[in-house]
């Protein structure tokens, strides 16, 4: 009986400001979203790994909402580790992300929860 | 890949209609399914009685296999109600095909129904977002496709103009087709100058959002000659997926309609030259493309180039989407059903001012979700069998 609960822990590390992936002890392969079992292999010998951040640009998209509401980004990123994840890159104007961008994560709030944002890595300080 | 068999050329489509579509206020989407039932069923002498395998799927009723059943006081042996989106339908029709060999019905019936347009104003979309989605908003399905778009932009240097030709030919179509909803003209500079909804995706790259229902009655190959003059066999049928959210795609340019293509081709035994006719499910203006590409009519990443023209409109060398298509035709949440009628009628000959002359054999392919589910019908005449 697995006593994972993939939402929850993940979520809770990212609330702590950490942002972690799962991997399988027996493949060594990260995979996202979080489950309770590895994808194909069903492996349950899961661990959560922190994750470096870096990732590239795959798609994105400016979702342009009617006005007032501003434009706003939404990207594909492919993680360092090989998961590929949703997100939103900030810090640059929306129409200037690129594919093949490299980017950083960062964990940000919005609505009062924490949320997985990423930045440019070359505006990174 | 494992060959899998299938009856090829054993079940035939006997009737096929579309109805309400466009706007029907004050009709709920079960009406509607069952309004373009009865109709199809009357085309061949038969009544709701008659039908003892129901596949259907309606947008707002989880339950519509039971819902539909009991509204027509019917006990089906079959009740089919799968959900794997727009798709679904031409799955319906891989399983009846099954059934029908199998003896374990002899009337199916395939049914879909929506009112989103008088009730909703917009698509109907069943797919939650994850909690891992959910907070960057990302309007769906629409930017779902522009993040496929944008993939395919970056790897295949499609020009908007090449997608542009798909809706221009979609809606040059429409023009020829009295029940669409869309026929006043389309220009280029004035599909370049629509609005953007998700980038690179405008309202002209979108599908509509109608009111609308189709049916289609489908028998054993034997009785379908005692009850049509055209019947039209079901010569390969296939699905596959791959993901549901776009983010699982494993490549966001090729779809599992790479399999579903060439499993429903190999089990037809023809070729994509064969085919006179194309039904592809276009909720978008990159779904035609990447479905021309991975269903073998032209090599992945020449999509663009195929389409330039008016090679897929009328007059061209390959008829593609001779009803409208979901861009400009009729677009009721899910779509999937008018592939197959629409092909229907034109190997009928009942397509009127857009007949496609000498048309013998066609495909119908349906997309379901974020461009996750793929399913593939070979159709023909008597003459193909």
């Amino acid at each position: 009986m697995s006593d994972l609960s993939p939402d929850n822990e993940y979520f809770t590390h990212l609330s702590q400001g950490r942002f972690m992936l799962q991997r399988s002890r027996s493949s060594g392969r990260c995979f996202f979203y979080p489950r309770v079992a590895e994808p194909v292999t069903g492996a349950r010998d899961l661990e959560w790994v922190a994750a470096s951040g870096r990732g590239t640009v795959h798609a994105t998209t400016v979702v342009r909402p009617k006005p007032p509401q501003a434009p706003y980004n939404v990207v594909l990123v492919d993680l360092a580790e090989g998961p590929r994840i949703m997100s939103r890159v900030e810090g640059v104007p929306p129409e200037t992300v690129r594919i093949g961008m490299a980017v950083q994560a960062r964990v940000g709030i919005q609505d009062d929860k924490p949320i997985l944002l990423f930045e440019p890595l070359e505006i990174q300080s | 890949m494992t060959h899998d068999r299938f009856p090829r050329g054993k079940s035939a489509i006997v009737a096929a209609t579309t109805y309400g579509m466009g706007e029907s206020p004050g009709l709920s989407s079960m009406d509607l399914a069952v309004s373009a039932s009865v109709r199809a069923l009357e085309q061949v002498a038969l009544v709701p009685g008659d039908v003892d395998g129901l596949f259907i799927g309606l947008p707002d009723d989880f339950l519509s296999g039971l819902t539909f059943a009991e509204y027509l006081g019917i006990q089906p042996r079959v009740t089919e109600n799968n959900r794997t989106g727009g798709s679904a339908f031409l799955t319906h029709a891989m399983w009846a095909a099954l059934a029908i060999e199998a003896g374990q019905c002899e009337v199916a019936l395939i049914a879909y129904g929506s009112n989103q347009r008088t009730t909703s104003g917009g698509l109907v979309n069943a797919m939650r977002p994850t909690p891992y989605e959910a907070p960057y908003r990302l309007a769906r399905p629409v930017g779902a496709y522009a993040l496929a778009t944008s993939r395919y932009m970056h790897e295949y240097g499609l020009k908007r103009e090449q997608l542009g030709a798909v809706a221009l030919a979609a809606r040059r179509w429409a023009q020829l087709n009295p029940d669409a909803l869309m026929r006043d003209s389309l220009t280029m500079e004035e599909y370049l100058k629509s609005r953007m909804v998700c980038d690179p995706i405008s309202v002209r790259d979108c599908c509509l959002v109608t009111d609308g229902a189709a049916a289609v009655v489908m028998v054993s190959a034997d009785r379908a000659k005692h009850l049509a003059k055209r019947p039209v066999y079901l010569l390969g049928a296939a699905a596959a997926t791959d993901h549901r959210d776009i983010t699982s795609m494993p490549c966001l340019t090729t779809t599992a309609a790479v399999h579903s293509g060439a499993r429903a081709f190999a089990q037809a035994g023809v070729t994509p030259e064969d085919i006179d006719v194309v039904e592809l499910y276009d909720a978008f203006t990159i779904n035609t493309l990447l479905f021309l590409e991975d269903l073998g009519f032209c090599r992945k990443g020449e999509g663009g180039a195929f389409v330039e023209g008016g090679r897929i409109a009328p007059g061209g060398a390959l008829p593609v989407n001779t009803n409208g298509g979901g861009l400009s035709c009729v677009h009721p949440g899910m779509y999937g059903l008018f592939t197959i009628v629409e092909a229907t009628q034109q190997l009928m000959g009942l397509a009127g001012d857009r007949q496609v002359a000498d048309a013998r054999l066609a495909l119908a392919h349906g997309n379901g979700g974020e461009l996750s589910s793929q399913a593939t019908l070979i159709l023909g005449t008597e003459a193909t069998l």
